[in-house]
C-alpha cells in the first residue's frame, strides 16, 4: 500500500562504531524473597555489519538471556537490566515496548532452537510467514503469498506453493527450521541471532541449515549472532567468538586465533570434547569435569576454578579480570593462569617487558 | 413457535465443531497444560482446518474416535435428539398446542389414555403427549445450546482479557469469577431468572448463560497463561507481531480444543438446568410451545395417579444429557495429551 516495498537502509555509523555494542550488559532475575540470580554478569560485545559472531558456552551460561535482552523479549516482570545495547546508534533499552516491536522482524530478528514450538501449531504455514510480510512491508495478501513461496524457495523447502497451506506438524524438522529462517529473514534484516537453530535437528540435517545460514547472511550482508554449546558449529561460521562461563565472557578471539591458540582452560576444555576425525580410534573424548553446578559466585572468586585444573588459591580468592592477550591481536581472556604458549604466556611477556 | 431455525443452526455447526475437534485430536498433542478450570486438563491444538491436507488429518482422528465406543454412544444419542428436533415439526402425529383429546377429559379420568393415533396420550389439556415430547426437543435443546453459548461467549471474552493482558485486569475479573463460583450455580440461575417479572424463553437463557460464564472464564485464563509463555508466541513476537494478532491467532485458536470439550459438558448441564428451571415454574409460562422441564413441572399433580406423565420428559431429559456427557468426556479423553501418550 503506502509503504515502500523495502524500507532503506539505515547507511552504516562513522567508521569505528560497530552496528551492535553490547555494553556492560547484566541480567539479573529477582523473585520475591529469594536472592536475585545474575544470568548475565556485565557482557559487552561488539557485533560489525555483516560480522558473523559467536556467544558459546554450556547450558545455563546465559546466552539465551542476552539474545531476549537484544531483542526486547525477556519477561516484563521479575528481572532487571542494566547496560546498554547500542544498535546502530540507538540504546535499545531505552526503547518503548512499540518502538521495539516495530524493529522485531523488520531489523532484528531471531531463530529459536526448537522448530517445532516455534512454529504454531494451528496456522498454516503460509499465513505465519505473509504476516510478517503483511506487518512490516505492508504488502496484501496476494502478493505476500507470492513473495512468501520465493522465501520458503530460497531457503531450500521444495514445493513451496503447495508447502503454504500446510501446517507445521506436515513438515519435517529440518524444513520447519528453513522455514523459520525464512520467515527471520523476510524482512531482511541486519541482525539476525540464532539461538542453538541446530540442537534440536538430525546431524545430518545440522549442517544443511548451518551451511544455509552461512550462505543466506554472506548473501544478504546480514549480521548473525550464533548462539551454540558447540565449538564444531563455531569452527565453519564465526569470525568473532565469544566464550561464555557463569555469565561472563572468559575469552575472546577471532575464530583462527582462538582454534590455534585457546588460552582459558575452560575453552580448551570445550575444545578437547569435540570429536575430530583425525584422532586415534579409540582415543576417549575428554568432557570438561563438574558441571555449572559446582560454579562458585564470580563475586568470590573465578567461577570455573572448581572445575579447573590449574586453579589456585588466587583462582578460589579474587575474580580474574577479561585482559588483552598480549600474545594474540584481539585475544582476550579473564584467567589468572592462562594455559600454551608457556614461552610467551601473558605472565612471562609481562614480567619481560619490566625488565 | 419462537424458534426460528435455531436448532437447525446449531446442528450445523456442531458437526463443523466436532470435525475440528477430531481434527485436533489427531495431532500428537503438545499443547500446554492448560485449563485450571472445572475444564480439566484438557488441552489441544484445534483449529480451522481447510484444504486437502485437513482431510488426511480428519481422516486419522475420526479413525480413532470411531473406535471409541463411549464417544459413538453419546454421539449417536445426541444426533439422534437433533434429528428429532429438527423434523419434529413434519413428523409430529398432531399440533402440539391442539387440545384435541379435550373431550375425553373427566373428572374421574384427567388424562386421555393411549389409543390408536395417540401412542401416549394425551395431557391434562387433552394434548398429544408424543406430539409434545417431539416438539419440545426443539425448545430443550434450543434453549440448552443458547444458554451454553451465551456463557461461553462471556466466558471466553472474560478469560481471553484476564490471561491476555494480566495484571490488574486480570486480578478484577478473576476476582468476579471467583465470587460467582462461590455461589451454587443452579441458586444463582433460580435467583437471575427470578429477577424478571415475565419469564420467557430468554430469562431462561439469560440465567443459565451467567453461570456458565465463569466456568468459560477460567478454562480460558488457563489456557491464555500457558500460551503466553509459549515457545510460539515468543517467537510471533521476535517477529514483531502486534499484541491483538499475538492474541487472536496465535493464543486464541490453541484454546479451541479445551473450550469445545467444555461446551459439550456445559450443555448437558444447561438442559438440566433449564428444566429445572421449568419445573419450579421460573420457565417460559406459554405451554403452547412445549418444553421438557415445563412438561414434567405440569405433569407434578399426577405423579402418583399418571406417573407416565412425567416419566417421558424425565427419561428424555436424562438420556440427551447423558449423551452429550459421554461425548464431552471422550472427547476430553481424545484431546488430552496426556492419555495419548
Ligand atoms: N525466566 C527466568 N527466571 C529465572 N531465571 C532464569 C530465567 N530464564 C533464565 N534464567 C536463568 O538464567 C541463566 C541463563 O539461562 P539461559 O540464558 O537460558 O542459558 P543458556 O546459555 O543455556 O541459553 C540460567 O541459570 C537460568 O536459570
Ligand atoms: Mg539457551
Amino acid at each position: 500500500m503506502g509503504r515502500p516495498q523495502s524500507v532503506p537502509r539505515r547507511t552504516a555509523q562513522a567508521a569505528g562504531e560497530p552496528m551492535l555494542r553490547v555494553e556492560d550488559l547484566s541480567i539479573k532475575f529477582v523473585r520475591r524473597g529469594q536472592e536475585p540470580t545474575i544470568a548475565v554478569d556485565s557482557i559487552s560485545f561488539d557485533v560489525q555489519a555483516g560480522q558473523t559472531v559467536g556467544l558459546v558456552g554450556e547450558s545455563g551460561c546465559g546466552k539465551s538471556v542476552t539474545a531476549l535482552a537484544i531483542m526486547g523479549l525477556l519477561p516484563p516482570r521479575g528481572n532487571r537490566v542494566e547496560g546498554e545495547i547500542h544498535f546502530d546508534g540507538t540504546d535499545l533499552l531505552s526503547l518503548s515496548d512499540k518502538q521495539m516491536r516495530d524493529r522485531r522482524g523488520q531489523e532484528l530478528a531471531m531463530v529459536f532452537q526448537d522448530p517445532l514450538s516455534s512454529l504454531n501449531p494451528v496456522v498454516p504455514l503460509g499465513v505465519q510467514v505473509c504476516e510478517v510480510l503483511e506487518r512490516h512491508k505492508g504488502m496484501r495478501h496476494g502478493a505476500a503469498r507470492r513473495r512468501s513461496a520465493e522465501l520458503l524457495d530460497k531457503v531450500g523447502v521444495p514445493d513451496p506453493t503447495r508447502r503454504l497451506d500446510e501446517y507445521p506438524h506436515q513438515l519435517s524438522g529440518g524444513m520447519r527450521q528453513r522455514a523459520l529462517i525464512a520467515m527471520a529473514l523476510a524482512c531482511e534484516p541486519r541482525l539476525l541471532i540464532a539461538d542453538e537453530p541446530t540442537t534440536a535437528l538430525d546431524v545430518t540435517i545440522q549442517a544443511q541449515i548451518l551451511a544455509l545460514l552461512k550462505e543466506l547472511v554472506t548473501e544478504s550482508g546480514t549480521a548473525l549472532v550464533m548462539i551454540t554449546h558447540d565449538l564444531g558449529v563455531v569452527a565453519g561460521l564465526c569470525d568473532q567468538v565469544n566464550v561464555l562461563y557463569g555469565g561472563r565472557i572468559v575469552e575472546r578471539a577471532d575464530r583462527f586465533e582462538l582454534f590455534a591458540r585457546p588460552r582459558h582452560p575452560y575453552t580448551n576444555g570445550l575444545l578437547a570434547s569435540i570429536p575430530r576425525l583425525n584422532s586415534p580410534r579409540g582415543q576417549r573424548l575428554k568432557p570438561v569435569p563438574g558441571s555449572v553446578a559446582d560454579n562458585i559466585p564470580w563475586q568470590v572468586g573465578c567461577a570455573f576454578s572448581p572445575r579447573c585444573g590449574a586453579a589456585s588459591e588466587l583462582c578460589r580468592a579474587e575474580a580474574p579480570h577479561l585482559e588483552r592477550d598480549e600474545g594474540g591481536a584481539g585475544h582476550e581472556i579473564r584467567c589468572h593462569h592462562p594455559v600454551g604458549r608457556p614461552s610467551e604466556s601473558a605472565d612471562d611477556a609481562r614480567s619481560a617487558q619490566d625488565e | 413457535m419462537g424458534i426460528p431455525n435455531g436448532p437447525r443452526t446449531w446442528a450445523e455447526s456442531k458437526k463443523k465443531r466436532i470435525d475440528t475437534l477430531a481434527a485436533s485430536a489427531g495431532r500428537s498433542g503438545r499443547g500446554e497444560g492448560a485449563g485450571d478450570g472445572p475444564g480439566g486438563p484438557a488441552t489441544g491444538e484445534a483449529g480451522a482446518l481447510k484444504g486437502a491436507e485437513g482431510v488426511s488429518l480428519l481422516a486419522a482422528a475420526w479413525r480413532r474416535l470411531r473406535r471409541n465406543a463411549v464417544f459413538l454412544i453419546g454421539a449417536a444419542i445426541v444426533l439422534v435428539f437433533v434429528a428429532l428436533a429438527i423434523i419434529a415439526p413434519w413428523i409430529a402425529p398432531h399440533d402440539p398446542a391442539g387440545r384435541i383429546l379435550v373431550d375425553q377429559i373427566r373428572p374421574s379420568n384427567p388424562i386421555p389414555q393411549p389409543q390408536p393415533g395417540f401412542p401416549l396420550g394425551g395431557d391434562s389439556s387433552g394434548r398429544d403427549l408424543l406430539s409434545r415430547l417431539l416438539v419440545g426437543a426443539r425448545q430443550t435443546l434450543f434453549v440448552g445450546v443458547m444458554a451454553t453459548l451465551g456463557g461461553l461467549s462471556g466466558g471466553v471474552l472474560l478469560g481471553t482479557l484476564a490471561g491476555a493482558f494480566g495484571g490488574p485486569i486480570d486480578s478484577l475479573i478473576m476476582r468476579i469469577v471467583d465470587v460467582m463460583l462461590s455461589i451454587p450455580a443452579l441458586l444463582m440461575a433460580f435467583t437471575i431468572a427470578a429477577m424478571f417479572a415475565k419469564p420467557t424463553q430468554w430469562t431462561v437463557i439469560m440465567a443459565i448463560a451467567i453461570v456458565q460464564v465463569p466456568i468459560f472464564a477460567r478454562l480460558l485464563r488457563g489456557s491464555m497463561l500457558a500460551q503466553r509463555r509459549s515457545d510460539h508466541v515468543l517467537a510471533a513476537r521476535a517477529l514483531g507481531v502486534k499484541q491483538a494478532p499475538i492474541v487472536i491467532r496465535h493464543m486464541l485458536p490453541n484454546s479451541f480444543g479445551p473450550v469445545i470439550v467444555q461446551a459439550t459438558l456445559v450443555i448437558a448441564g444447561a438442559i438440566i438446568d433449564a428444566a429445572a428451571l421449568s419445573f419450579l415454574g421460573l420457565g417460559n409460562p406459554d405451554d403452547r410451545s412445549p418444553e421438557w422441564g415445563q412438561m414434567l413441572g405440569k405433569a407434578q399433580e399426577f405423579f402418583n395417579t399418571f406417573p407416565h406423565l412425567a416419566m417421558w420428559p424425565a427419561a428424555c431429559i436424562i438420556v440427551v444429557a447423558l449423551g452429550f456427557t459421554l461425548m464431552g468426556e471422550s472427547l476430553r479423553e481424545a484431546l488430552d495429551p496426556k492419555s495419548q501418550r
